[in-house]
């Protein structure tokens, strides 16, 4: 069975890339728009990556790894920061919040591939 | 494998382009004593999201651009620094050098470098004017440039230590997965992460992870290494989905509640599937779609609607009482249709808001520079219509609106002297008036100047009289070459541009109207159909001829009596219609058809009225009423004057539209039609 990656991000460019290059590697991909809606639809079904951006309307992507971490299903299940934001204080803070690793914006398409092969393979 | 990012170019611009409207109305809205967190949040987030797609999708020179403003927003949101008038115009200017790239990426216009490097300056002159913080975002700049860097070394990656400043993993999050998979044990359900057993940590994070680890020092593992610790980790993943062929259960209880936790999501995921299928147009509300499909749909359907009309006539000869079943089938065709043409139409709509959100910043810089007060309010900016008139209706209103506040707001010392409030109001309004939409521009200025226009009328050689009525005189100041400024600024006041208004306002199928009142201010009406595709008219019929008159200019229809008739001096026709006495306009000299004009009692005339004039066409007979679509003559053919369009009817053959307003207009009747 393909493995499903919840992408959040409120930029939909970034989430349909993220997506094509995703598909387009076998592997299953959910959208959210923003932390909540992330949240959302994590709670609906269980994923087997999450791929969150940090700064978003309505809740950011801290705040989504924190309640995710919170729900018995996603204890461990590998959570990887998208940010623009690679100042220590954000790793420190996103390691802090229970996140899997981080991956910095602008990325290439094919290091986000890696990236994924390498937790969920 | 390659990947090609440059598809997902457009989605990028469109997204930019929003992010850059929502970054500039916020800023024109905030308030510089007190911002909001949430707009300011706001606004840094789009500035973000300008940054991380440009930089994403390889557009460097926006990202360079949005990298100092974003940083200056960050400080802003955290409070480090306090926001001023100065910042809020440099961010706009920035938002338009963004702007002025972003169309150069795509492929409209190009970019001036000096003006990005001016605003670039501006933008570290505000960093640096807060010396406490320059630090701070110093720093961060350098974070950022090691995260730039990452397309060069992709190759050396996968087993370099480098990668830390790319992505990485932390440890302790990947320890207990490490620790877990080690021991065989599954315990890891119970364990959250944090809690993972201490002494593991250390030794085993760093052989399964250590690529990703952040901290150097704790890198020290071989590729080798990780690859066969990484298997481990990845089969251990791959467990968590998949029920595990060889579940060695060291505990029975996690085989157990690892069972009923599967069972439960599979519960889950089967109760919610048809809910979340339901849900899903609902999270994503809007598709982006290119307009030329829509215009392709909305010809088809043009098509069928003539192709259904088509059909109907030809019902219409057989013996209906034989055809039942194919009358009541094409009525219901001809519903269908309908319904489907009015949801397409719709499709085409987008709110007003569209063009009003530009005013903001069009009449802060203008009044800026003209030093006026104004203040710009916007009501009905969710009413819908077409977007190709959204488009065409851009420019003259912004003509408009730049019109009323040069030349109708007053300066505010004379506004006070006036016993006016200093600071002026325009407001632009838009509504639903019948199948037209309604704009209003108001000013609260001076109003026009009866006197002034009419001299400046003589002056420039137009035909005035001094009886002519203010809507008359008001009209003048749309005709080519007129200004009435006193002196002729950058802004307006050089006479061109009321009359392209006014041209390019008719061309679309609209009309202008003025309101004004001396010392009180001014109000331009602007009259546009709903749609440029569909018309609703009544057809009639003059000799062989069949002409489409626009519904929504017709009051009535009648027979006319020959008594009702009226000769005027100067060979025109009046026609008496409850008390009042109308021009005759016959279709049949109009548009010079042979035959004789019906001198019979049995003459039926249309009253159309258009700005506010009423006039009575006299035609042969009366068909009926349809919803035809337009057709275009000018681009088929050529342009007719009198005529504003064509239609293909139900037989086939091709009917014109009458163009009321061109008809009425008295000149065009005695001389450009008839020639």
């Amino acid at each position: 069975m393909a493995k499903t990656v919840l992408s959040v991000d409120d930029s939909s460019s970034i989430r349909q890339m993220v997506a094509f290059t995703l598909k387009s590697a076998g592997y299953e991909v959910i959208e959210a728009a923003d932390g909540q809606e992330g949240l959302d639809k994590a709670k609906q079904r269980t994923v087997d990556l999450v791929l969150t951006d940090q700064n978003m309307p309505r809740m950011d992507g801290l705040t989504l790894i924190k309640a995710l971490r919170a729900l018995p299903n996603y204890r461990s299940v590998p959570i990887l920061m998208l940010t623009t934001e690679s100042g220590d204080a954000m790793k420190v803070q996103g390691k802090a919040a229970g996140a899997t690793g981080w991956l910095v914006k602008p990325f290439d398409p094919n290091k986000l591939l890696e990236v994924v092969k390498k937790v969920i393979g | 494998m390659s990947i090609d990012i440059t598809q997902f170019y457009q989605i990028f611009f469109e997204e930019a382009a929003e992010h850059l409207g929502t970054m500039e109305s916020l800023l024109l809205s905030l308030e510089v004593n007190d911002p909001s967190m949430d707009d300011l949040n706001a606004i840094f987030r789009s500035a973000h999201s300008i940054k991380g797609g440009s930089g994403t999708f390889g557009f460097t020179d926006m990202t360079e651009v949005t990298h100092i403003l974003e940083n200056l927003l960050d400080r802003l949101r955290k409070q480090e620094m306090q926001l001023t008038d100065e910042m809020v115009n440099v961010f706009l200017e920035a938002g338009d050098v963004i702007r002025m790239q972003l169309y150069a990426h795509r492929g409209e216009g190009e970019v001036d470098q000096a003006e990005v490097k001016m605003v670039c300056e501006k933008l570290t002159q505000l960093t640096q004017d807060v010396p406490p913080v320059a630090a701070p975002a110093s720093v961060t700049a350098a974070a950022e440039e090691d995260a730039y860097g990452f397309f060069d070394d992709a190759a050396v990656v996968a087993t370099s230590s480098e990668t830390h400043q790319d992505y990485g993993f932390f440890a302790e999050v990947a320890a207990p997965i490490q620790a877990v998979a080690a021991d065989a044990s599954y315990g890891f359900f119970d364990d959250l992460p944090a809690v993972a057993p201490p002494d593991i940590v250390p030794s085993s994070a760093p052989q399964d992870f250590g690529l990703f680890v952040d901290e150097p020092t704790q890198l020290p593992s071989t590729p080798q290494q990780t690859q066969q610790e990484a298997q481990q980790g990845y089969g251990f993943f791959q467990k968590v989905t998949p029920p595990p062929a060889t579940a060695t259960p060291v505990e029975l209880a996690y085989a157990e509640r690892r069972a009923n936790e599967r069972r439960t999501n599979d519960e889950g995921v089967a109760r919610i599937r048809p809910a979340s299928d339901k849900a899903a147009p609902a999270a994503d509300t809007s598709i982006r779609v290119n307009v030329e499909k829509v215009d392709q749909l909305i010809n088809l359907v043009g098509e069928l609607v003539i192709t259904q009309a088509m059909l109907a006539q030809s019902a219409s000869t057989v013996d209906s009482a034989l055809y039942e079943k194919l009358n009541s089938g094409l009525h219901q065709l001809e519903r269908n249709t309908r319904d489907l043409q009015e949801v397409i139409m719709s499709v085409r709509m987008l709110p007003i808001s569209f063009v009003f959100s530009r005013f903001p910043r069009v009449v802060r810089d203008l009044a800026g520079k003209l030093g006026k007060q104004v203040e710009l309010k916007t009501l009905g900016e969710g009413t819908e219509l077409d977007k190709g008139l959204i488009e065409k209706i851009a420019d003259p209103l912004t003509h408009l609106v730049r019109n009323s506040l040069d030349h109708g707001i007053e300066s505010p010392e004379k506004r006070l002297a006036a016993g006016k409030p200093a600071k002026g109001t325009i407001t632009l309004k838009a509504s639903h008036q019948g199948g037209n939409i309604l704009i209003e521009v108001t000013d609260d200025g001076g109003g026009l100047n009866r006197g002034k226009i009419l001299a400046k009328a003589r002056e420039r050689g137009l035909p005035v009289r001094d009886d002519m009525s203010d809507q008359e005189v008001w009209m003048l100041i749309f005709e080519a070459g007129f200004s009435t400024a006193d002196v002729v600024t950058d802004v307006s006041g050089r006479g061109v541009g009321m009359d392209v208004v006014k041209r390019n306002i008719a061309a679309m199928g609209g009309r202008v109207e003025i309101e004004s009142a001396e010392g009180l201010g001014t109000r331009i009406l602007i009259r546009l159909p709903l749609t440029l595709a569909i018309l609703d008219g009544l057809s009639v019929a003059v000799g062989q001829q069949t002409y489409i008159i626009p519904l929504g200019y017709i009051i009535e229809s009648l027979l006319m009596a020959d008594k009702d008739l009226r000769t005027v001096s100067g060979g025109g026709h009046m026609v008496h219609v409850r008390g009042e006495y109308l021009p005759l306009l016959a279709l049949r000299e109009v548009f010079n058809l042979p035959g004789d004009i019906a001198q019979n009692d049995a003459r039926i005339v249309v009253i159309v009225e258009t700005e506010g004039k009423k006039i009575a066409v006299q035609v042969d007979e009366l068909l009926g009423q349809h919803q035809v679509v337009i057709k275009s003559l000018e681009s088929n053919f050529r342009k007719l004057p009198g005529i504003s369009g064509a239609t293909i009817l139900g037989d086939g053959k091709v009917a014109l539209i009458l163009d009321v307003a061109a008809l009425s207009s008295a000149p065009a009747r005695q001389n450009k039609l008839a020639a």
